[in-house]
């Protein structure tokens, strides 16, 4: 049967705020996964929890809503388990970068083949607007009482040092955009970011349609290559490295979106499968029972006293 | 001979370990039951740590404080097991050590030298002083300087100065085997065995013990000859028993945070892939657990292993797994705390915490191995009770255990079918996975990624489909089906695999929980006392009417009687006596015997602390 837009919606109406960045980010999803004609129940989707982490529910894939900071480490759980599914993992900024920023790091360093969203609003929104590790320091949205007297961290360069292999930025309010980046994120083979900028109306009115319009523009357009090269002389590495640095690091009256940095690395189940006969295909979680008794007795004989 | 225990003590780090094994596996070959038990310091090198093997010719359960033989291969060991060599037992120590003072043992750490020095009569002793407390006791000794040993017999077989030295262990080994009396041959064995990757290793070391062998004069008695055959028997340790078992049952994903006592498993498993289980080495306990979970829905059996620390870490995702129905094993292994506590040393001090981990009510089970045997039975059902009743279970073992090496039978794998938890491989539309249609609290499952079929999971009260609920009824129908999985648990396990008794028929029962069993049973050996083994902590077994009109006595390795007080809130009981043990140390069959005989002749007091050990 030929798959529809449709069949990746579920039956629930989400219950974000009216003019919420979520719902942006919920279509280009589900336009990316059509586009590329992943089957819904073959892909799962991995959230934490925030008004972010409701997104999984509005999807008629496989959606599990983990706990706060925790979908990397669930999803990769998933993801390594049964390497067949295409498993995309989804954190608010609070969740991602704040509480499971330590999974972050981890995450990075094994290149898992996983689709990882940042829904950056720079506020938690669920407990009602407070500051999040993205938030300029000294800003004040609404709900805070005095300016944020602590520093942002940038989720791009968070990305390069713990070794994101695809490393990009989309904005809510451009669906298509964000759709095509998704998808280049979905076939990238590794462990794939995009940093997604996600107007909250509600708690965050300084970053708003108004004031992201004029200042998001798309690295592509001036020309900007990501693809890194396997082989690259130091002097070719270096130049790069400064690329994606200035890039990453402008923010203020230009605000880039697109993809910064793309490297080819083998992948975490790549690296296992050296080690473990018969992986990838052959994983945990689709391959048939049986067989255990014979694991053991091999187990057993390097125990013997006598062989 | 017919219980022979060898104690061999020196610095962590240089090598008292493969001596231990060499000695087991010597004594193994020669149809021996061997059982060996380390003790450690949290320390790389240097600090003082020791092994006993105890032979026996059947199996046994526990071990003894005092030793038949000492090999001392430095002067810190022979002054910290003063008392602790039998009368006409024997004492291997190198006779340079005896001019040393007391205050020229480095690793030896101030309130340990300030008790020796007092017990050896106060100022700053010589070594001398405690070889001759040894001899007092009438502890035979025998000087014997290893180290010189070692070079001149590595030497003599042809190695290098340096090489010669690593031999060390082979030579206490051998000269500790030939003053038994003991047949080379095995030895030969054992040395080609556990160093069959390094033929040239082996070579060396089976010429160094032939060397000493020729040096070393047996005693006039107390020899130790080969008794039989080792047939099919292992080897093997409590960590690596729970490995297995939970191999046996399926497992095929662990990840896994560094700790000690528990990380053997999951390292024993790492380095042998023919197991077929994924390892994962996280970031951390957070990323172990949460990615266990994920793993196991998608349909792998999942298990982790960890101790207090990390398990504390794991906590909220615990009730994750809880309220998500998911299969999930932890393997607890108890070591001394709280926090950091005495990370090398056994302690039960998480009973409660096992209990009540994590917020909110959700089913669990709990149950607590005794023996090394166990931890491979247990960690199996563990594995089979998590994927039937969809539930995490926490296995409960400790660092005593773990560091345990016992032969064994080799483990009827045959007899351990693993439960297949997962109702279909395929399915259409949107499947209820929290079924309200549920036998015994447990809905249909199939895994997450199911060809034709989707659901949601989610950490908040949920409906069938597994999407949001707040609604009350449904939130009262959902607790109540979670709920209902303990009473279906706790009728298919039945009361057997629930507690062990033996002599139930006695006046006094004594009560214990994992690895307190071993010592309870052979420390009452010829006493009239009773013993039950309470396996599983959740759901609790029906004792009332075995325990009525009966005096109790609980024994468990923690300050406050944890399990005393679970006994009191399940069956109204309070026990008579509480015996406890806290300081690390694995509780010895002389301290236990001693603490019932007190307990029979009606001088004991209600609450007792064992406080034996180095
Ligand atoms: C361990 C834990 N701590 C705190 C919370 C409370 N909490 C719920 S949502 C949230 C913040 C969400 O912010 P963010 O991750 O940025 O997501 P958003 O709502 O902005 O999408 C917090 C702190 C929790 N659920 N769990
Ligand atoms: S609070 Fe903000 S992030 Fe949450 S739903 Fe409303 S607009 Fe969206
Ligand atoms: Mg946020």
């Amino acid at each position: 049967m030929e798959l529809k837009l449709a069949d990746y919606k579920s039956d629930l109406a989400p219950d974000w705020c009216p003019g919420c960045g979520d719902y942006g980010i919920l279509s280009a999803l589900q336009m990316a996964l059509y586009k590329l004609k992943i089957e819904p129940s073959r892909a799962v989707l991995v959230s934490g929890i925030g008004c972010s982490a409701k997104t999984v529910h509005y999807a008629a894939t496989y959606g599990i809503h983990t706990l706060h900071g925790r979908p990397l480490p669930v999803a990769q759980g998933v993801k390594l388990a049964n390497p067949e599914l295409s498993v995309i993992a989804m954190a608010g900024d609070g969740d991602g970068m704040g509480i499971g920023a330590g999974h972050f790091i981890g995450a990075g360093r094994r290149n898992p083949d996983l689709l990882y969203l940042i829904f950056n609003n720079a506020v938690y929104g669920m407990t009602k607007g407070q500051a999040s590790p993205t938030l300029e320091l000294g800003a004040q949205p609404k709900s805070l009482a005095r300016p944020n007297i602590q520093n942002k961290v940038n989720p791009l360069m968070l990305a390069f040092a713990a070794g994101f292999t695809f490393i990009a930025r989309g904005y809510a309010y451009d669906v298509k955009k964000l759709a095509h980046l998704m998808e280049l994120g979905l076939r990238h083979r590794g462990l794939a970011m995009i940093d997604v900028l996600q107007p909250c109306p509600t708690y965050n009115n300084l970053h708003t349609r108004e004031w992201f319009a004029p200042r998001i523009y798309d690295v592509a357009a001036e020309g900007y290559d990501p693809l890194v090269p396997r082989e690259m002389s130091d002097e070719e590495r270096a130049e790069r490295m400064g690329r994606f640095t200035t890039k990453a690091g402008e923010w203020g009256e230009r605000i880039p979106t697109g993809v910064f940095w793309q490297a080819q690395l083998p992948s975490f189940e790549e690296r296992l499968g050296e080690y473990l006969p018969g992986y990838p295909a052959d994983a945990p979680a689709s391959r048939p029972p049986g067989g255990e008794a014979e694991r053991v007795s091999a187990l057993m004989r390097g125990h013997r006293v006598a062989q | 001979m017919e219980d022979y225990t060898w104690r061999v003590g020196g610095p962590q780090g240089g090598g008292i370990e493969t001596a231990a094994t060499l000695f087991a596996q010597a004594l193994a070959r020669g149809g021996w039951w061997v059982s060996a038990r380390r003790e450690y310091h949290s320390n790389i090198m240097g600090r003082h740590s020791y092994l006993d093997v105890r032979a026996t010719r059947r199996p046994t359960r526990a071990f003894f404080e005092r030793v038949d033989l000492l090999a001392a291969l430095d002067a810190e060991t022979l002054v910290r097991h003063l008392g602790e060599v039998k009368p006409g037992g024997v004492l291997v120590h190198d006779p340079e050590a005896a001019r040393l003072p007391l205050s020229k043992l480095a690793m030896l750490d101030s309130a340990a030298y300030r008790r020796i020095a007092v017990a050896l009569g106060g100022g700053d002793p010589l070594v001398q002083e405690a070889l001759e407390r040894y001899r007092d006791e009438g502890v035979h000794l025998v000087p014997l300087a290893l180290e010189p040993l070692a070079r001149e017999a590595g030497e003599a077989a042809g190695a290098d100065a340096i090489t010669a030295r690593k031999t060390l262990n082979t030579v206490a080994v051998a000269a500790s085997l030939a003053l038994l009396g003991y047949p080379l041959e095995l030895l030969e064995g054992a040395l080609e065995a556990h160093f069959a990757a390094k033929p040239g290793v082996a070579e060396l070391n089976r010429r160094v013990a032939a060397e000493v062998y020729a040096r070393v004069e047996p005693l006039k008695e107390g020899h130790l000859e080969p008794v039989g055959s080792p047939g099919k028997r292992i080897y093997i340790n409590g960590s690596h028993a729970s490995a297995m078992g939970k191999v046996a049952a399926g497992l095929g994903f662990m990840s896994y945070y560094p700790i000690t006592p528990a990380t053997d498993e999951p390292f024993y498993l790492e380095a042998h892939p023919e197991s077929g289980v994924l390892v994962v080495q996280v970031e951390d306990e957070l990323a172990a657990v949460n990615m266990a979970i994920g793993a196991s829905m998608a349909g792998a059996r999942a298990a982790l292993t960890t101790s207090g620390p990390g398990f504390a870490l794991m906590t909220e995702s615990l009730g994750f797994a809880g309220l998500t129905e998911t299969p999930l094993v932890i393997s607890l292994y108890q070591r001394g705390g709280p926090s950091t506590g005495l990370p090398t040393r056994t302690e039960q001090g998480d009973l409660r915490f096992a209990l009540g981990a994590g917020h909110g009510d959700y089913p669990r089970a709990v149950l607590a191995s005794e023996s090394v045997a166990d931890n491979f039975h247990d960690a199996a059902l563990a594995m089979n009770l998590a994927q039937r009743f969809q539930l995490p279970v926490i296995h409960l073992t400790d660092k005593y255990l773990a560091s345990q090496t016992r032969t064994l039978e080799p483990f009827d794998v045959a007899a351990i079918e693993p439960d297949p938890g997962v109702q279909a491989r395929e399915a259409a539309g949107v499947f209820p996975r929290f079924s309200l249609n549920a036998e015994g609290g447990v809905s249909p499952r199939i895994p997450v990624g199911t060809p034709g079929a989707g659901y949601w999971i989610t950490s908040d009260e949920h409906d069938e489909i597994g999407h949001i609920t707040e609604d009350p009824e449904l939130r009262d129908a959902m607790m109540e089906k979670r709920a209902a999985k303990m009473d279906a648990l706790k009728e298919w396990l039945g009361a057997d695999a629930m507690y062990r008794a033996w002599n139930p028929g006695a006046d006094i029962l004594v009560l214990g929980w994992g690895s307190t069993g071993g010592v309870a049973l052979e420390a009452m050996t010829g006493l009239d006392l009773g013993y039950i083994q309470v396996r599983f902590l959740l759901p609790f077994p029906d004792l009332e009417e075995l325990i009525s009109g009966k005096k109790l006595v609980v024994l468990e390795y923690n300050q406050s009687g944890q399990f005393a007080h679970l006994l009191t809130q399940e069956t109204g009981r309070k026990p008579e006596h509480l015996i406890v043990k806290y300081n690390g140390r694995p509780m010895t069959i002389e301290e236990v015997r001693a603490a019932f005989e007190a307990v029979l002749s009606g001088t004991a007091p209600q609450y007792m602390v064992l406080r034996g050990g180095v």
